[in-house]
């Protein structure tokens, strides 16, 4: 599984990791303490174009439903099966086996404009006030 | 969220220890109370299995005394409180002329000509305001809320903690529905055995400033902190009905589905205009539905039949014992239980079914 500084993160606090040509996706430790205990997540389907920015998956929490932004254009390769039945994986191993899909990368530049780990840890401390 | 709103909103007397316990706060009708401590699951988790502690001193509480208190009483509750006896409680409904909610209610008997409702935050006021406008025998009404406050301990541990804990030593043998003014941890405390949790549990009215103390006890001695989001996902699982979401003063109790509320051999506001909804028959009632399927409902989501609508879900979560969605929706009154629905989530028509209400069953007999 990928290291925190191995990934690149958005603001909307998900991660992806490059590998050749795709990239896994999912959210971050500090987006799955936010939406706390998370029940469903609605998958985005296999072999769907999505922008980077674009709304590609929901997680669901008891009390509200947050949208996940692909970081990356490209088209879903493949979901992970094992947050459909068990989502708590997500809030246990967010970075782990609570990754949530992997794209093929339309424009794989654009990784290297998404923030590091250490830009990111920067970036949460601004969120806190 | 801006610290001068916050500053804005009404604060029970356990406000600055819910925060020292890293309680997410939330504004529920202009009151700052905790949404959930950790873990919304747990808490609910906590209550089902352990015992959970709410803090609810949002709620109206009222003294109703005198000569002609039960006569008033008598007027305005759809249910018979001249059936209690001291020391028991009921829950009721207090309805306009057309039969409409205008609020659900808990009344204890505590010693002839002495009562006490518990009441809604959100409605206090207009309560109030009916109360008093029907009160034309003189009967006395005092409002305690503002220097008391409210616990309510649920689960099937919540006995065994207030009785080796805290030193309430009719923990054992209050029944269900029964009322005491006794002491807890040597402090004052007027006891009901009742909750919203559809588990056993006690609701305890304290002075304010012996609020905390009963809190802290209470926390180290086994119970949970919880927020208002197990409350409603638990209230939801037992069919409790939330005022203001599942009903209001458009809607009768028959429609509410608390026909078994309602006494009719007895007088009440309400009960010609529910004479007549009986005869003419309901157009419409609450029922319960059930997703067969993965996702999670919320209020507001269309309920269809086929193709067509027929409903909206009025509250909705997922369940966490039963580990599907859940709702309440008003259902034209065919509707039989096992019918097929359908749920539409984020645009996504989910198969369910219709039924009871009540989706839980605790260990105990409400």
């Amino acid at each position: 599984m990928p290291k925190n500084e191995e990934c690149r993160y958005t603001k909307s606090h998900e991660w992806s990791y490059l590998d050749g040509n795709e990239a896994v996706v999912g959210i971050s430790d500090h987006a799955q303490k936010e939406i706390t205990d998370i029940v469903f997540v609605e998958m985005p389907k296999v072999g769907k174009q999505v922008s980077s920015g674009e709304a590609a998956a929901t997680v669901e929490s008891v009390k509200a439903a947050f949208d996940i932004y692909s970081p990356l254009s490209g088209e879903i390769r493949a979901v992970n099966p094992e947050v459909a039945k068990d989502p708590s994986i997500v809030n246990k191993e967010p970075h782990g086996q609570g990754w949530l899909f992997r794209l093929k990368l339309s424009r794989k530049e654009e990784f290297n404009s998404l923030m590091d780990w250490k830009q990111y840890q920067e970036f949460i401390k601004t969120q806190k006030h | 969220m801006s610290t001068e709103t916050v500053s804005l909103l009404r604060k029970t007397p356990l406000n600055q220890a819910q925060k020292e316990m890293f309680a997410k706060m939330v504004d529920f009708h202009g009151w700052e109370l905790p949404l959930y401590f950790e873990s919304i699951l747990k808490e609910h988790e906590a209550v089902r299995n352990h015992c959970g502690v709410f803090d609810v001193s949002h709620m109206g509480r009222l003294r109703i005394e005198g000569p002609s208190a039960l006569e008033l009483l008598q007027k305005i509750n759809a249910n018979d409180v001249g059936s209690l006896k001291p020391g028991e409680s009921l829950y009721s409904h207090m309805l306009n002329s057309k039969g409409g909610i205008i609020d659900d209610l808990i009344v204890s008997c505590l010693s002839p000509n002495h009562y006490y409702a518990v009441v809604n935050a959100a409605r206090l006021e207009a309560d109030k305001t009916w109360i008093l406008k029907n009160n034309t025998h003189g009967a006395s009404i005092i409002d305690e809320s503002s220097h008391t406050a409210m616990l309510a301990v649920q689960g099937p541990k919540a006995e065994d903690i207030l009785s080796r804990r805290l030193a309430f030593k009719e923990a054992a043998t209050l029944p269900r529905f029964g009322a005491v003014k006794t002491a807890i941890l040597d402090r004052p405390a007027l006891m009901t055995r009742t909750g919203y949790t559809g588990e056993d549990g006690f609701e305890i009215i304290v002075s304010e400033k012996d609020a905390k103390a009963i809190w802290l006890g209470l926390v180290s001695g086994g119970a949970i902190p919880c927020g208002l989001a197990a409350r409603d996902t638990l209230r939801l699982e037992a069919g409790l009905l939330l005022n203001g979401q599942d009903m209001n003063e458009e809607i009768s109790s028959l429609e509410a589905g608390c026909a078994w509320l309602v006494k009719f051999e007895k007088e009440f506001i309400g009960k010609e205009a529910l004479l007549a909804q009986k005869k003419s028959g309901l157009p419409s009632r609450l029922y319960g539905v059930k997703l067969s399927d993965k996702g999670v409902p919320r209020p507001g989501n269309e309920v269809f039949l086929g193709e067509k609508k027929i409903g909206v879900l009025t509250s909705a979560t997922f369940s966490p014992t039963l580990k599907i969605g859940i709702g309440l929706a008003y259902l034209p009154a065919d509707i039989k239980a096992g019918d097929d629905l359908f749920v539409s989530v984020h645009g996504r028509k989910i198969a369910a079914k219709a039924g009871p209400m009540q989706f839980y069953k605790g260990k105990i007999h409400a």
